[in-house]
């Protein structure tokens, strides 16, 4: 009897594996392994000042209204800054699922900016795993506000332009954790201030972390690499801020020293020290709309 | 005792081999296409998403139905509707498929070409929550090929789908549920 054990066991073994093998397990079966892409590492296309490797969706336009206003330390008579708005309005578009175009135009020294961004490389996860996002990012600007010094009225068109290159790098290492590095490369034909180069390395460290399904904290720091020695009034970019989506809307509100909204702004001519109080509260909303052809069936 | 375990994975193969038989005698057939739509109609907003690669499995020798989705296969015109579907509302990393397994209420002659009244009784499972119901249909048989269709409707909260107040886009609280689906004979 005792020797007949194992054989029982193995044919209890194999009325339960068939007792499994009902059509639901069959249908699992035909499920195929592939890999599938990791949805919305952030919100937003961007992190707080700086762009995530999110890109606006194939035929969805992205209105954005961003405002910082003045400084936190400008005292009651300017309101705590509110006094002080500038502002940058954009129009961003996506060509494909991967790619996007976007202009812009800032109050900060009235410019006019233009960028394409490409997502290269989708986190996924499946059969081919892949472990980060990859979204490159290219924008020019140019400065229209008028020259009032001789040395503004000097400048040429081709001295009024900047170049921003950016790699952005992200992982959602879980449903709430998402992390981002981005090297940047910034080029001024022209640096605002004498002494300052042309070139500019910069490198972006930015996360969100979800609170609940509508609501993160979210942070970014860009590190400028200047001279150690040098004497240029600007320092590193650093906010922190909160998103909340509604559903259409995503509302990003925030405090940075930076005051521009776009990277040549931010990265390089950040003027602004958290240590004195130079922070300015901000806001960027976003809408996106819909003209997909089918969104407009109505059944 | 080793000729036991010897015998015994014998007599386990020859089973599983004379199931399989069984199995693929019983008449089993496969959604070649499955379509399934939903569709949540507020005065507000209509939304709309479709699901194209719905696996449907049928034995018509013991009514068994089957159906299984992946909710990422879900398309909207909205591609940030469709990201909010995923994340906040069907949590598709944590519960990726919606099912049904149950049994046809209705004998059919599946060898007579024509239209029945149909239902399906068993467990209807979204986000992770199984409620037992009872969907109405029609079944067309043509061909050799069974057509399946149904509508019916789909209340969030029986499925525990939160819908918040904060929400700008106005979502209905049940969802229409339309399901085309073409079955033909099924091959391994």
């Amino acid at each position: 009897m005792k020797a007949l054990r194992p054989a029982i066991i193995f044919i209890f073994a194999a009325t339960t594996l068939h007792a499994q093998n009902d059509l639901l397990g069959e249908l699992s079966k035909l499920d195929s392994n592939s890999s599938a892409p990791v949805q919305a590492t952030f919100k937003s296309t961007r992190i707080i000042n700086g762009h995530s490797v999110e890109t606006v969706k194939k035929n969805h336009m992205d209105f954005r209204i961003s405002h910082r206003f003045g400084r936190l330390n400008s005292g009651s008579y300017e309101l705590y800054g509110l006094d002080q708005a500038t502002l940058r309005l954009g129009f961003e578009y996506g060509l494909t699922d991967d790619l996007m175009i976007g202009a812009g135009r800032s109050t900060e020294q009235k410019a006019f900016d233009f960028f394409g961004k490409y997502r290269l490389i989708k986190q996924s996860t499946g059969a081919k795993e892949i472990p980060v996002s990859v979204t490159l990012f290219g924008s020019a600007a140019i400065r229209t506000v008028r020259p009032v010094t001789e040395e503004e009225l000097a400048r040429s068109f081709q001295n009024k332009l900047t170049y921003v290159y950016q790699a952005l790098i992200a992982r959602k290492f879980s449903e709430r954790l998402s992390l981002q590095i981005t090297p940047t490369y910034l080029y001024r034909n022209l640096p605002d201030l004498e002494g300052d180069k042309r070139g500019l390395f910069s490198l972006g460290l930015g996360g969100r972390l979800k609170l609940s399904k509508r609501v993160s904290v979210n942070a970014e720091y860009f590190w400028a690499a200047r001279d150690k020695n040098s004497t240029l009034p600007y320092y590193d970019s650093m906010a922190l801020g909160v998103d909340i989506d509604t559903g259409g809307h995503v509302f990003q509100l925030h405090f940075t020293n930076s005051l521009g909204m776009i990277e040549k702004q931010f990265i390089g001519e950040t003027t602004g020290s958290w240590g004195k109080g130079d922070v300015h509260y901000g806001f960027n909303i976003s809408r996106t709309f819909s003209f997909d052809k089918k969104s407009k069936r109505t059944k | 005792m080793k000729h036991h375990i010897v015998l015994s994975m014998i007599f386990f193969i020859v089973l599983s081999g004379v199931s399989e038989i069984t199995f693929a005698q019983g008449g089993m057939f496969a959604a070649a296409t499955g379509n399934t739509t939903f569709s949540s109609e507020t005065p507000m907003e209509n939304i709309n998403a479709e699901n194209k690669k719905t696996q449907v499995l049928l034995n018509t020798a013991t009514n068994e139905l089957a159906i299984r989705m992946n909710m990422r296969d879900f398309v909207f015109p909205n591609k940030l509707m469709q990201e909010h579907f995923n994340e906040n509302y069907i949590e598709s990393d944590k519960y990726p498929n919606g099912t049904f397994s149950g049994k046809l209420d209705q004998a059919i002659d599946y060898s007579k070409d024509g239209t029945y009244d149909a239902s399906a009784t068993g467990s209807f499972t979204i986000h992770g929550v199984s409620k037992t119901r009872t969907i109405k249909g029609k079944m067309k048989i043509e061909g050799g090929k069974i057509n399946l269709t149904s509508n019916f409707e789909v209340a969030l909260t029986d499925h525990k789908i939160d819908v918040p107040q904060i929400v700008f886009v106005k979502i209905a609280q049940s969802i229409k549920v339309k399901a085309e689906y073409t079955l033909s004979p099924y091959k391994k």
